[in-house]
């Protein structure tokens, strides 16, 4: 018997594959499970002043158009509250001081940072991080397509918030000159200088969002988007020997754009 | 210095939806009360464990303090009006543009998306050593960090200082007083009205807080009166980075010309005092006089009368020379400028 359970768990082992459990799962998997709060990431530094504060409060937020029941401490950012309380890690902290735009999720359909934002303050209002801009069926948003289809970052740290803010700006600018979409974004850094790949990238965004594409059918540039069973690095490989025109003029375009 | 990714000290949130609760809460918990508007001045604060209130009274639930009402006298604006909706409101735009494009030159976007106007007046300091939690005389102790031969001063006073150098921080201030606007404050005795210029103060008056309000006093709403509806504005701001940074100079100016000459005018500096500073000399100087360049460069040269630089910041003198001789002569700022996106020309930094 025993050597029938050892064989199984081995086998088990060695058929538990790395694509099922990634590292993003588990890590989800057990802020889920309310374990991770306050545990590796987070220390609660200070003790509460006095004792009729300490506490947390069951309330419900409205978050990417679903009620999310969640108990929130009194002092608690509404980052804090996304990233720990409800799993939403898409939204970065970043400087924690309103300075840097990680944090950017839309409140009502206005960028805000949500580093500097109490949880309880937001009771009532809606709340869309980026893992509420897709589609139910797993569209991408317009603009989320175009940072694909324009591979608009480097190491993307950046990124959400970045999305956020230009999803939250062209709802009111749906047809900005490049200059005003600079302006609309100028509350979100990147640290690895990618702005003009950005800048790419989302006015693009705002064309798709314009013509109602979504990417999907516009073939103005190759997707480098992968397809099922193929890394990134793949498609890019397959398209600059198969399609290299395209990559030129795409590479050409960028740099003409760059300090145009 | 910063401690951060961890959770704020506790406090007591409190969250009134009128300003009769407000003012009561506020009453009832007298100094050990902390006002929190947009939140982004507070916010460095407590997560930096500087200032520690045991009670934060939580102003976003009082929607009678939000919101733009125009009347016949003026605009009627509430404490809790963000700035990025003062930028777009209308009637600001078109009769008190001085207002909006002191707004949207606001640190970020999303910043004016959250903050307030009355937060934007009543904001703290930006002195590092001070906010640094330096036990500075602002900060009840017996020194003045900036002020000394390797201080770092370059963002500091050269008007107005009394042991304590640091300059005001806000862009609509100045714009506000250019305007001649009414600060609304409430409290648990009633209600009072000051000029703008009076609801700053300096610290030879009070070293520890920059504006009038008391524990208890809250900044219910500003009126503008009409009296400088339409006029010739003027603003600019000069600071290092065209986004987030605070000013290291900036200029309000309301004027109304007749026949080629200035018939009257209102003018306020910042950053350059620890008040936003009205330039009454400079106002009664050029009345009367043509509006042009030798106005302008007579103007900008008593506006300086009486400048103490520190070590680093002796640029803020030809600097504020220069805003005030635009402001009167109406050169209109480079365009990069205006645009907010590139190329307001770094003053010269003598940090070596």
């Amino acid at each position: 018997m025993a050597d029938m359970e050892d064989r199984n768990q081995s086998r088990q082992q060695a058929e538990s594959p790395s694509k099922t459990i990634t590292r993003r799962r588990f890590i989800l998997g057990v802020i889920a499970g309310g374990a991770a709060v306050g545990a590796a990431s987070y220390r609660f530094l200070a003790p509460p002043a006095h004792g009729r504060n300490g506490g947390e409060r069951l309330i419900t937020l409205l978050v990417n158009g679903k009620p999310r029941r969640v108990e929130v401490m009194k002092q608690e950012t509404l980052a804090f509250t996304l990233r720990y309380r409800l799993g939403l890690t898409g939204t970065k902290l970043g400087c924690d001081r309103a300075e840097c735009g990680a944090c950017t999720v839309l409140l009502d359909d206005v960028p805000h940072y949500s580093c500097s934002v109490l949880t309880h303050t937001v009771r009532g209002r809606s709340v869309t991080t980026v893992e509420g801009l897709a589609a139910p069926d797993g569209t991408l948003h317009p603009v989320q397509q175009a940072v694909i289809d324009q591979q608009g970052f480097q190491c993307a740290f950046c990124m959400s918030g970045f999305i956020m803010s230009a999803v939250g700006f062209l709802k009111t600018n749906p047809n900005p000159t490049r200059q005003e979409l600079a302006h609309g974004i100028s509350g979100n850094l990147c640290r690895c200088q990618d702005y003009s790949k950005i800048l790419d990238a989302f006015m693009r965004g705002a064309e798709y969002m314009r013509n109602g594409t979504g990417g999907r059918q516009t073939a103005l540039l190759p997707t480098l988007s992968p397809k099922n069973g193929e890394r990134m690095g793949q498609r890019i490989v397959a398209l600059s020997s198969g399609g290299g025109e395209s990559m030129s003029q795409q590479t050409g375009a960028a740099n003409t754009a760059r300090r145009a | 210095m910063a401690v951060f990714r961890d959770v704020m000290p506790a406090f007591d949130l409190l969250q009134p939806d009128s300003v009769a609760e407000a003012t009561r809460l506020l009453d009832e918990n007298g100094s050990g009360a902390w006002i929190m508007a947009g939140g982004l001045d507070s916010f460095d604060w407590l997560k930096d464990r500087i200032k520690k209130p045991g009670v934060l009274v939580d102003l976003s639930g009082i929607d009678e303090l939000k919101g733009i009402r125009v009347s016949g006298d003026g605009v009627e604006i509430g404490a809790m009006t963000t700035l990025t909706e003062i930028a777009n409101n209308p009637e600001i735009r078109k009769n008190y543009s001085v207002l909006s494009d002191a707004v949207s030159v606001v640190a970020s976007p999303q910043i004016r998306n959250q903050g307030t106007l009355g937060g934007n007046v009543s904001q703290d300091t930006r002195c590092w050593y001070y906010r640094g939690g330096w036990p500075c005389y602002r900060a009840g102790g017996n020194i003045c960090y900036a002020d000394t031969p390797v201080g770092r001063n370059r963002e500091h006073a050269i008007f107005g200082a009394d042991r304590c150098v640091a300059v005001h921080p806000s862009d609509s201030a100045p714009a506000l007083i250019a305007l001649d606007a009414r600060f609304v404050i409430r409290s648990a005795k009633g209600e009072r009205v000051v000029d703008a210029e009076d609801y700053f103060i300096g610290p030879d008056v009070d070293i520890t807080r920059l504006n009038i309000l008391a524990p208890g006093d809250l900044l219910t709403a500003i009126r503008i009166p009409a009296a400088w509806s339409g006029t010739k504005f003027y603003f600019e701001k000069v600071r290092d980075r065209n986004v987030w940074d605070f000013p290291l100079m900036n200029v309000a100016s309301a004027m109304e010309v007749n026949g080629g000459n200035i018939s009257r005018i209102r003018i306020a500096v910042s950053a350059v005092a620890p008040r936003p500073m009205r330039l009454r000399n400079v106002e009664s100087a050029v009345v009367g006089k043509p509006v042009d360049a030798s106005t302008g460069e007579m103007a900008g040269k008593l506006a300086v009368q009486g400048a103490v630089p520190l070590q680093f910041n002796a640029y803020k003198i030809p600097l504020m020379r220069n805003l005030v001789k635009r402001a009167i002569s109406g050169v209109p700022m480079p365009q990069q400028a205006k645009s907010g996106l590139a190329g307001d020309p770094i003053p010269e930094a003598s940090w070596s």
